[in-house]
This record gives C-alpha cells, structure tokens and sequence, in this order.
C-alpha cells in the first residue's frame, strides 16, 4: 500500500506535513473564491451605480471608524417581511465600490441598506446625537462628537488610492474632490461640476444639501450625506430580477 | 492560464482530492497492520517524565 | 549499579532542557489578558441593556469597544494561551529545546503584546479596517505578520530538531492553526495605505468579494484558530492530565485531515440569502453540515480518553474543566451546522442567537479548555508540588458554568424572540412589529446575559487569586478531593 507509506512519510516530515496541510486549506479557498471573480454574472447589470462622492466617501470612513457596522446591517433578505420593511432586497452591484463591504452580520438596530431619503436631514442630525429623543426605547449610543470639523484636506488621496484598487474615479474626480466634497455640503455653492462628475441623466441621484445644519463641514454633514444616499443609487424602474438571474 | 481556466482546473478536481485524501487516510490510519505503531504515538505525552506527578 | 542503569542515567542526563520561562510570561499574559476581555465584555453586554454607559464619549461607544472585546477574548487571550501551550507541548513531545532560545522566544512575547496593545488603542481611537475579527490597520498587521513569521519559525525549528521521530499529533494541530492563520490574514487583509505615514487603507476586494473573503477569514479564524489550535491542547492536555493515552490514536489522524478539509469550505454559510451567488451559499451549507462528523468525531476521541477513569470528574476539577470544554465543544459543532442550514439560518441570522451560539464555543469550549491547560501549567512551570486550592478550581468551575448557561439561554430566547418578531404578520396582513419595539423587547435577556458576563468574569478572578497564592507557594488548608480507593492504597 503505497499511500500508507507515504503517510509514514509524512507525519515523520514537517516539510512535507505542510504541503500537505497547505494544498488541504488552498485548494478549498481557490476553488470557492476564485468563481466570484470570474463568473460574470457575480454582479447584475443595473442603471443608476457610480463611485461615492468625496463627502459621501468621508462619511462612510465615519461610518466604518464609528463602527457602525457591530450593530447594524447593510443586506437586505429577499423575504417578504425585510422587502416590506427596509425596500428592495440588496443587489450585489450596489456594493461593488465598497472596500471594505459593509454588510454586517447583526441587527442589534435596524439595517440600513436603503435608509437613504427615509428621513429628514434633520432627523438624522437629532438622532445622532440624542437617539433617545427621538426614539424613546433606542440603545443607540450617542454620536455628538461629530458634530466636529470634518478633516479632509487629503480627500483626494482617498479617491486616489480606491482608483487603485479599482474604483473607476477619473483624474478630474481626484484633482476636483475637495471642491466637490464643498460643494456638495452647501445648497449655495456652484455644484455643476460634481453634478456632471457624479450624477446620471436623473440627477436624482447626487444629493446637495446642507446635511448638519451647520455653517461649518461638520463630521456630521458627511455621515449623514452617507446615510442619505444608502440605497438610492440604483434605478429600480429599469431593473428586471429575471435577466439578473444569479 | 487565466483565472477562469484556473478555476475550471481546479473545480474539477475538488470532489476527486476530497474522495482521495478522505479514504486515503481512513485506510492507513485504520490499516490493521499500523494500528499497534499508531496507538503507541499516543502514549508519548505520557513519557515525558520528571516533574509530572504534582498536581 | 548495573549497566542497565547506568546507561539510563547517561541517557537522562543528556535529555533536553525545556525552555519554560516565556512560557510562564505567555501563561501571566494569558490569564491578563483574560481579565481584561471579559471584563470589556461585560461591559459592552451592560451597554447593550443600559445605553447611558456609552458615556456619550467617541472612545467608550459600543462600535469602537466590542472589537477590543472581540481582539482582547480570542487574539489575547486565546493567542496568548495558544502560543504558550504549543511552545510547552513541542518541547515536551519533541524532546527538544524551544528553536531559537531566549531571543526568539522572548520577541515573539514582546512582539504578540505589542500587536495587541497597537490593536485595542487603534479601535479606541477609531483606526479600523471596518471588517469583523480583523480590524486591525495595515501598520498593525504589518507587524502581526513579522510576529507570525517568528513563531513559525520556532515552532517549526522545534519540530525540526526533535528526538522522537514521529510528530504527535497535538503539533499537527498547533501546525495546521499557524499556518492556515498566516493564509488566511494575508488574504483578507491585502490593502493599499492612503499614505505611508497614516493608518488608512482601502482593502484590494470590493462588495461580494470582499464579503466571501471576509468570511473564509472569519469562519476559518473560529475554524483554525479557536478549533484547530484548542484541539491542539485537547490532544495534549486531556491524557496527560488523565494520565492515560488519547482514546483511538487513528480516529485524532482522520480528525484532523477531515477537519482542515472540510472547515476551510464553510464561510459562506455567512452570507445565506444575501447577494452572494446560490452556488456559493449552498457549497458552503453543505460542507458545513458535514463539518458536523469530524467534529463529533474529535469530541468522542477527547471524551472517551477518560472511559474506564470517568471518577477524575469528581476528583479533579481541572479535569472537570477540560472534559465540559470538549463537551460544549460538541454542543457547539452541533449547533453550528445545524444554524447553516438556509431556512433555519433564515431566522436565526443578523439576531443574538448567533451570539449566543459563539459564545456556547467560545466561553464553554475555548475558554474552558484554556482554564483547563492553565490550571495545569502553573505549578508544574513555577515547580510548586499543587495548586493553592483545588476547592477554589471547583468553585470557578460552577461559577462559570453557570454563567454560561445564563448567557446562552438568555441569547437563545432573545434570538429566537427577535427573529419571529421581525417576521410576524398582524390579521391585517401588516408587519406586527416596528423595529424599536423588537429591541425594547430584548431588554431583559441583555441583562440576563449581563449577569451571566459578570459570573464568568467572578469565576476568572477566584482563577487569577489561585494562581497568585500557587506561585507565592501557598498550599490552601482543605479537604482534599480523593477517590477512597487512592486514600486505601496510600495507606
């Protein structure tokens, strides 16, 4: 028995115990992971997707660093109960530009993969920072803090290194990124570029708005320019579940 | 070889590595003939001795 | 004096001098370590309940606290118990010196604490990589895997070096915890900084990739670190401490490979109905569920170690702590896969009762067999002739136990609870629930699960005052624990 002897071999050769354990736990991965990259129907064709905006992008690093993820989800279940609570189920496209993604693995609060528009800019800034005053039972910790200064001088470092890693940002998007992530916090200001940078022919699509209520580019403006936009993006009236068949 | 070819490669092997390695060690590690080598290996934490008693 | 003699004389005074005092470092951090996750996790399980405790500070929210829990349980913690285990089995079962001597041994020590020291201070400041059990920033993992390298290579040096010719198998285990963990934080954790002086990165993968990848990291991180590395121990420290040989030496060979095969397939069960393709959510349904017999498969080897002996239970409470641990062990690989299984993950996902589930693992399993190898380590590295007291073990044993039953009950009636709830139809056809009314209605069971924190953690400091009275020398005054027939035979 040739294979018995090999074992012999093996459990009395660490070299060889490695290979053994390496090939073991490689292939596994390769065989399962690799497909996703492959498959082309990984990720469905929908109208509607682009890149965050610098705010937005801003934000959602608040969002990561907050850990907001530890409690709330961004995946919406194709049931009938989370459709007819939270919206559309959540479609693999509407993460491609998420590094890292954000999906989560507990509702300890309610998901969020399309509280986009749900609520009042104001709401949200209220919320954030007293959640118990406007929900009375919420265990949400307070955020006041980010009622603070947004820093975001190397903004366009950030648009930069996710063109790196394949998010398709033009060299205009990362040379105009802090005048886009200005204009896009103040109604005031000219928006045309970022309008033309970001939104499609719906325009729906690129929200400007004076999203903290303050005078100043709060921490608070990005999350909730963010938050506004979770789940927004895709035009719904020009998709069709049966020819993104997965 | 791209990735595709590469992942083609190798999903036609996993179900094949998975009979092979499974009944491969099934059968030496209960081979009748190694288990008298086998279950002495299993008495080595035993023999290392000195200050063991102490409890 | 015979030949015979002699000649074993010569052969006893060549044997190898065990290299013990970092493992004694790695058993104090361990137990440090210990004290400060539960402790963490009490707290963030009180905020839960009672949410003023967040302080209304950025540093005390729950987001930046519970991955310092999560790190300070199962990287310091565990990763402390598991280095400082496997340096002391290698050396024993290779009858070998520690590869590498003081320097290596003492770098891997200072270099593991800082790993976990940059990484809780990060979180505190909200420097993260956003991805669930592997937070840490590039610069931290940077230096983790500098650290990793190291113990490898002692570990692997040791084994290199050995006297016995064949490997026991406990260090196929340690092996294959250390080397799949090098694989799997490499993957998950490929990432271009935003500059080379700032802690910000963004990942290479992106959305459903990112995804799958996070969790062939994650449910291999609970499959190769907090099962593989343990079992590790299992192996080691339940016969030596039965004083008696693992129950079938074959069966721990087919455990192994069976185990490594199958696990590394089981992360998309993850990701059950979300837009992760079916094909891969059904792969990894699959070998989960068959995850289910290699598991049972260690449990019974660990269990059956003792059959013929099963009076230890009741004589030695450290022996009491290793075999609960394999038993929750089984509890938990059989809830495990049967939580894998679409329709039943359909209720129990995004709810506590997939919390309460990983710590049936992780306080019953992971944490008790480490109290277990603790509790045997400490008088036979500081040379002390027993424990301060057994009766003191016997105590943080039931302490413990009950806590955990406490805490898995209350987050399995909470998960379950939270699950129908957010499903439930009124005779209108609307949803029945609002959301808030599904947390307001978890608030007792967090503070059961609270409670049951706090027990856990109590049990852990009678452990920490045991091994602080056992090292200063002390002997307790008690009635021992002795079978009738070891008190006849001494006489």
């Amino acid at each position: 028995m040739s294979l018995v002897k090999k074992h012999k071999k093996l459990e009395t050769n660490v070299a060889l115990l490695l290979i053994g354990m390496l090939v073991t736990v490689i292939i596994g991965g390769l065989v399962e992971i690799i497909p996703l990259f492959t498959i082309q129907s990984t990720i469905e064709k929908v109208q509607g997707m682009r890149p965050y905006t610098p705010l937005e992008l801003a934000g959602r690093n608040i969002y990561i660093k907050e850990g907001c993820y530890n409690c709330h989800s961004q995946m919406i279940r194709p049931f009938r109960d989370e459709v007819e609570r939270y919206g559309h189920y959540s479609l693999a496209a509407e993460s491609k530009y998420d590094h890292p993604f954000q999906w989560g693995s507990k509702r300890t609060g309610p998901d969020l993969a399309r509280v986009g528009g749900k609520y009042s800019n104001e709401w949200h800034v209220r919320h954030l920072i007293d959640p118990r005053e406007v929900v009375p039972g919420s265990i949400m910790p307070s955020y006041a803090h980010l009622m603070r200064p947004l820093k975001y001088d190397d903004i366009g470092d950030h648009l930069r290194t996710l063109r790196i890693v394949g998010v398709p940002y033009t060299d205009e998007d990362i040379a105009n990124a802090k005048a886009d992530l200005e204009a896009q916090a103040d109604p005031d200001a000219d928006s045309s570029g970022l309008i033309a940078r970001y939104a499609d022919a719906r325009q729906s699509n690129v929200r400007v708005d004076n999203f903290g209520g303050t005078s100043q580019i709060t921490e608070m403006d990005a999350l909730v320019a963010y938050l506004q936009m979770l789940g927004t993006l895709v035009d719904f009236s020009t998709f069709d579940a049966s020819q993104a068949q997965r | 070889m791209d990735l595709q070819a590469l992942s083609e490669f190798f999903r036609s092997l996993w179900g094949l590595w998975l009979m092979i390695l499974f009944l491969g060690i099934v059968a030496y590690a209960f081979w009748p003939r190694n288990k008298d080598r086998l279950e002495r290996y299993g008495d080595m934490p035993l023999r290392d001795d000195d200050d063991e008693e102490r409890r | 004096m015979t030949q015979a003699t002699m000649a074993h004389g010569a052969q006893r005074a060549a044997a190898p001098v065990y290299y013990e005092d970092v493992i004694k470092k790695f058993v104090l951090a361990a137990t440090f370590w210990g004290i400060v996750g539960f402790l963490a996790g009490v707290y963030i399980a009180f905020q839960l309940a009672y949410p003023v405790l967040n302080l209304g500070l950025e540093w005390t929210s729950f987001g930046r606290l519970r991955p310092v829990h999560t790190s300070a349980v199962i990287f310091a913690f565990g990763g402390n118990v598991l280095i400082g285990t496997s340096f002391y089995v290698v050396q024993r079962t290779c009858r070998a010196s520690l590869f590498g001597g003081r320097g290596l041994a003492n770098f891997i020590f200072w270099g593991y604490q800082l790993f976990i020291v940059l990484a809780a201070l990060s979180y505190v400041l909200g420097y993260t990589d956003g991805k669930e059990y592997a937070e840490p920033e590039w610069i931290v993992d940077l230096w983790l895997t500098i650290v990793w390298v190291a113990y490898i290579t002692a570990f692997v040096g040791t084994l290199l070096k050995r006297e016995e010719p064949h490997i026991y198998v406990a260090n196929w285990f340690y092996l294959g915890f250390m080397v799949t963990v090098a694989m799997l934080h490499l993957g998950n954790n490929l990432a271009v900084p935003v500059s080379l002086f700032g802690m910000k990165s963004y990942g290479l993968f992106s959305g459903v990739q990112d995804a799958l990848i996070q969790w062939w990291y994650g449910h291999n991180a609970v499959g190769f670190f907090l099962t593989a590395g343990f079992l590790g121990i299992m192996y080691y420290f339940i016969p030596k401490r039965a004083n008696r040989p693992v129950y079938s030496y074959r069966l721990s060979i087919v455990h192994f490979w069976a185990l490594i095969f199958l696990y590394i397939w089981a992360g998309p069960h993850h990701l059950h109905y979300t837009a992760l393709p079916d094909w891969a959510q059904t792969l990894g349904m699959t070998f989960s569920v068959m995850l289910w017999m290699p598991s049972w498969g260690g449990m019974i080897n660990g269990l059956m170690t003792l059959s013929g002996a099963w009076d230890k239970l009741r004589t030695d409470p450290v022996m009491r702590f290793l075999v609960t641990a394999v038993a929750f062990y089984g509890m938990a690989t059989f809830e495990g896969p049967m939580m894998s299984i679409k329709s039943v993950n359909s209720l129990s996902h995004y709810t506590d009762w997939t919390v309460g589930h990983v710590h049936s693992g992780a306080l019953g399993w992971v944490a008790f067999i480490s109290f277990g190898a603790l509790y045997y380590l400490v008088p036979v590295l500081w040379k002390r002739k027993s424990l301060y007291s057994m009766r003191l073990v016997s105590l943080h044993f039931w302490i413990a136990t009950l806590g955990i039953l406490l805490y898995i009950t209350a987050m399995w009636i909470s998960g379950i609870m939270q699950g129908l709830m957010w499903r439930a139809y009124d005779e209108y056809g609307f949803l029945q629930y609002s959301f808030i009314e599904t947390v307001e209605a978890m608030h007792p069971y967090y503070v059961i699960r609270g409670i049951g924190g706090v027990l856990f953690l109590a049990g852990a400091l009678v452990m920490v005052y045991n091994f602080f009275r056992t090292i200063r020398g002390d002997v307790r005054k008690e009635a021992p624990y002795e079978t009738t027939a070891a008190v006849a035979a001494r006489g």
